[in-house]
């Protein structure tokens, strides 16, 4: 199974004394996460009083992911949210405003009333894509942001957000496998927070930890406490820094809850009580509240100034947003294509000779490293992954300098295990916190597997 | 300069524009080493290096969506479809997210789709097909389809110029019929510009494509028989070049669309829809069609013979119309 070392739970953050972080870079990381969880009750409070055109996804108790993994990018560094990152937004340099204005479809939103949500973004300065609302697009496309960086010479990292259900489409697979063979510099963070709209993970994927879907891959992966944002920067930090060096992409689990409905509409009646109360004694924001404290941090002082600037900033914001006009209906003919109004230019970072002839120039040929025999190891339990690309491009004898087109080398190979694991005598797919209302066979499995007694005693109490 | 082929026209852009842009890259599935399935990036790799032709997984999703993101740091992918048919593997990503990006938040994708389309070399229901209509009916793309070799070479040159995603389609019967001198100097063909192929009084042909060459075919029978046809080739169906398609009408005020593409839902309908309503009042008789019949492209020769249109379907229905 996975090692130990692949998991970043840590005891917990209070018992953890943190050396790279300033004092004020954790107080950031609380204002962020307070803010976050601040402006998406604005938005519910917006919504139940109908000023919200569409839906509201909340992401409370996944603060810390949101915005320990963005902390853990630079300026230069691009990021793609997903409905639930609304805190990577902020991070990442936009405002409030700009998501209150957004969830009510003003003309002032970034997207002049185009789009909704956390649907936006920006290419020139904050290096953000827009999400779309099909799960799993953004993974090749941040893998090809990544390629493009390097190719570029920006040295740049690219990060985008999954959930455990999102994990399981097509484009999942072809974006991470794509990046894996390309060597992108991808953060993948796939938010595990055990519910896909209705349905369990289990019932979405038939693994306990998402993060060895890096297996199939090559690449290596880690899990982290989602709740923790201490561990869950660290640990993206860790994957940014691989991922500048060239030893991307890698896949990071976040283990968390989604604490409400799908989305405001959906009371989320399926998910058992006593799992809500398992994870809100976890919650993010207590947590690290109670980290700060311990750790002499801040005090109530510092705590209530913070709070009170989130107050203002989100008074401000929200009033901005509501005093805006809606978008004139003729701009809804505007926009559809690109006829001028955009400058566009790369940012290069090399000499833009390394990629023109002669420079270029390669002998079109493979030179095929692994010529793939088979190879049985005797009694091993591991197999490892190739750790070099098995292929590469012979320069051309004229072509003097060093390999600007040679692939990036990953020196490390990632944790393996057979791919070929028999699963005949695998127990049957199980919900970890109980079942559906309306899911008979969970019912039966679970009559089948306890005592009589227990049984009539459940029963009654329905 | 002799002489050269469509598919050779269609390399020449690609050397051009990779020699003239450092932001043009390929992606695509053996396009590298290989030089692609019809050798249209032949000497491409070698040329331009790893970096700049890139040979992908099996994943077409993954190429577009790569694509896409290349696109948004300034560069100027061009994907190759190993054959057309294989966008449907990657619709969504074609679809939802490279045809929305400018319109919802402004973000511009420079990116060029190409691939082999179409019928005629028995390719069967997976390597003939023309779905360009699913793309037209997408606002936010382009959609090109040249049926020459300069146009092919001037229409991709201004594909990869151009700062919308442009899906290019190239129709591999003609890939290597078709030969004809090319201007030694650089040049463009720009997109959503019609080309009278052939001038007339009598009526009005509409095609694109292989169908454009069988439509110019008809049209020297008719000229025999003293029926004078203007074949217009559309080039571009997405935007659609109305203005030409307008002009011919006034004057012959009788079209007839010509496509290879399936009936239900071909840029005929849309034309005798557009038609309707900016040049009603100067058609003297129907709308008039031949197109490929409503099924899969047939594998056996003499069922896509049944399936596409012919000079002998051409022709016929070009009498019947000029009898109006
Ligand atoms: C490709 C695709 N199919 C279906 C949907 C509809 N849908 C939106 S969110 C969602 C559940 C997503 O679950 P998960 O990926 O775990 O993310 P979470 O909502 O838990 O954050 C579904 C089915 C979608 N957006 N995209
Ligand atoms: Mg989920």
């Amino acid at each position: 199974m996975m090692g130990l070392d692949r998991v970043s739970m840590g005891k917990g953050t209070a018992q953890r004394m943190n050396g790279t972080l300033s004092r004020e870079q954790h107080l950031e990381l609380y204002y962020f996460m307070q803010l976050n969880r601040q402006l998406e009750e604005r938005l519910v409070r917006l919504f139940r009083q109908n000023k919200i055109v569409g839906g509201v996804y909340s992401s409370l108790g996944q603060e810390a992911i949101s915005v320990g993994t963005s902390y853990a990018l630079e300026q230069r560094d691009w990021l793609a949210p997903m409905i639930r990152n609304i805190g990577t937004l902020l991070v990442k340099g936009f405002k409030p405003r700009d998501i209150f204005t957004q969830h009510m479809a003003k003309v002032t939103s970034p997207t002049h009333g185009k789009d909704g949500t956390s649907h936006f973004g920006d290419l020139k300065t904050l290096h953000v894509v827009s999400p779309i609302s099909m799960l799993g697009d953004l993974i090749p496309v941040m893998a090809g942001v990544g390629m493009a960086g390097r190719y570029l010479g920006q040295q740049i990292v690219a990060m985008t957000w999954i959930g455990d259900g999102g994990s399981s489409t097509g484009a999942f697979h072809e974006g991470l496998n794509l990046a894996a063979v390309q060597r992108a510099p991808l953060v993948l963070v796939l938010e595990n927070n055990q519910w896909a709209y209705s349905t369990p993970v289990a019932r979405q994927v038939p693994l306990k930890d998402l993060a060895d879907r890096a297996l199939a891959y090559g690449i290596k992966s880690r899990i982290v406490d989602g709740n923790d944002v201490i561990a869950v920067y660290e640990t993206a930090r860790w994957a940014v820094d691989e991922c500048r060096v060239g030893r991307g992409p890698i896949l990071i689990e976040a283990k968390t809850m989604r604490m409400k409905g799908h989305a405001q509409h959906d009371p989320a009646e399926y998910v058992p009580k006593d799992m809500l109360e398992y994870w809100k004694a976890r919650d993010p924001i207590a947590r690290y509240e109670k980290y700060l404290t311990n750790s002499g941090l801040w005090d109530a002082k510092t705590k209530a100034e913070i709070d009170a600037r989130i107050e203002r900033q989100l008074d401000e914001d929200q009033k901005f947003a509501e005093e805006s006009p809606l978008p004139d209906p003729q701009s809804a003919e505007q926009g559809v294509y690109c006829e001028g109004c955009h400058e566009i230019e790369a940012d290069w970072r090399r000499p833009k000779e390394q990629v023109m002839p002669p420079a270029a120039s390669v002998e079109a040929v493979w030179k095929v490293a692994d010529f793939g025999a088979a190879t049985i190891p005797t009694g091993a339990t591991q197999s490892k992954p190739e750790a070099q690309p098995a292929v590469h491009y012979p320069k051309h004898a004229h072509q003097t300098g060093h390999g600007a087109s040679q692939p990036p080398r990953s020196t490390e190979a990632s944790a393996g295990k057979p791919a070929g694991e028999d699963l005949s005598g695998a127990p049957p797919l199980r919900v970890p916190f109980g079942r559906g209302p309306k899911d008979r066979s969970f019912e039966r499995e679970k009559q089948q597997n306890q005592p009589a007694k227990q049984n009539r005693h459940r029963r009654r109490r329905r | 300069m002799g002489e050269v082929t469509m598919l050779e026209a269609i390399r020449e852009a690609l050397f051009e524009e990779f020699e003239r842009d450092p932001a043009v890259v390929a992606l695509g599935e053996d396009i590298g080493v290989f030089g692609g399935a019809f050798k249209a990036t032949e000497g491409l790799l070698a040329k331009f290096g790893p970096e700049r032709v890139i040979d992908t997984p099996i994943s077409e999703t993954a190429i577009v969506g790569a694509a896409c993101g290349m696109s948004y740091l300034g560069l100027r992918p061009v994907v190759e479809m190993q054959f057309i048919d294989f966008i449907a593997c990657c619709f969504n990503q074609v679809t939802n997210f490279a045809a929305k990006s400018h319109y919802r938040w402004g973000a511009p994708v420079p990116m060029v789709i190409r691939g082999p389309s179409g019928g005629g070399v028995h390719g069967g229901p997976f390597h003939s097909a023309n779905p360009e209509m699913y793309f037209v009916h997408t606002p936010g793309l382009k959609v090109v389809y040249p049926s020459t070799a300069y146009d092919a070479k001037g229409l991709l040159k201004s594909a990869i110029r151009d700062n919308n995603p442009v899906l290019f389609f190239e129709h591999k019967f003609l890939y290597r019929r078709i030969k004809e001198e090319l201007p030694d100097a650089e040049y463009t063909v720009p997109i959503g510009k019609a080309a009278v192929r052939r001038e007339g009084r009598d009526l009005t042909i509409l095609s694109y494509a292989a169908a454009a060459h069988t439509s110019l075919e008809a049209a020297q029978v008719l000229a025999k028989e003293g029926t004078e046809v203007e074949v217009i080739d559309l080039r571009t169906l997405l935007p659609l070049d109305r203005e030409t398609i307008i002009e011919s009408v006034k004057k012959t005020n009788k079209v007839l669309v010509v496509h290879e593409d399936t009936r239900t839902g071909g840029i005929a309908g849309e034309i005798a829809a557009v038609l309707c309503e900016d040049a009603f009042g100067y058609l003297d008789g129907p709308v008039a069609r031949v197109t490929a019949l409503d099924t899969p492209v047939p594998y056996a020769p003499p069922l896509e013979q049944r399936f596409l249109p012919s000079v002998e379907k051409v022709a016929a229905a070009a009498r019947e119309l000029a009898k109006y």
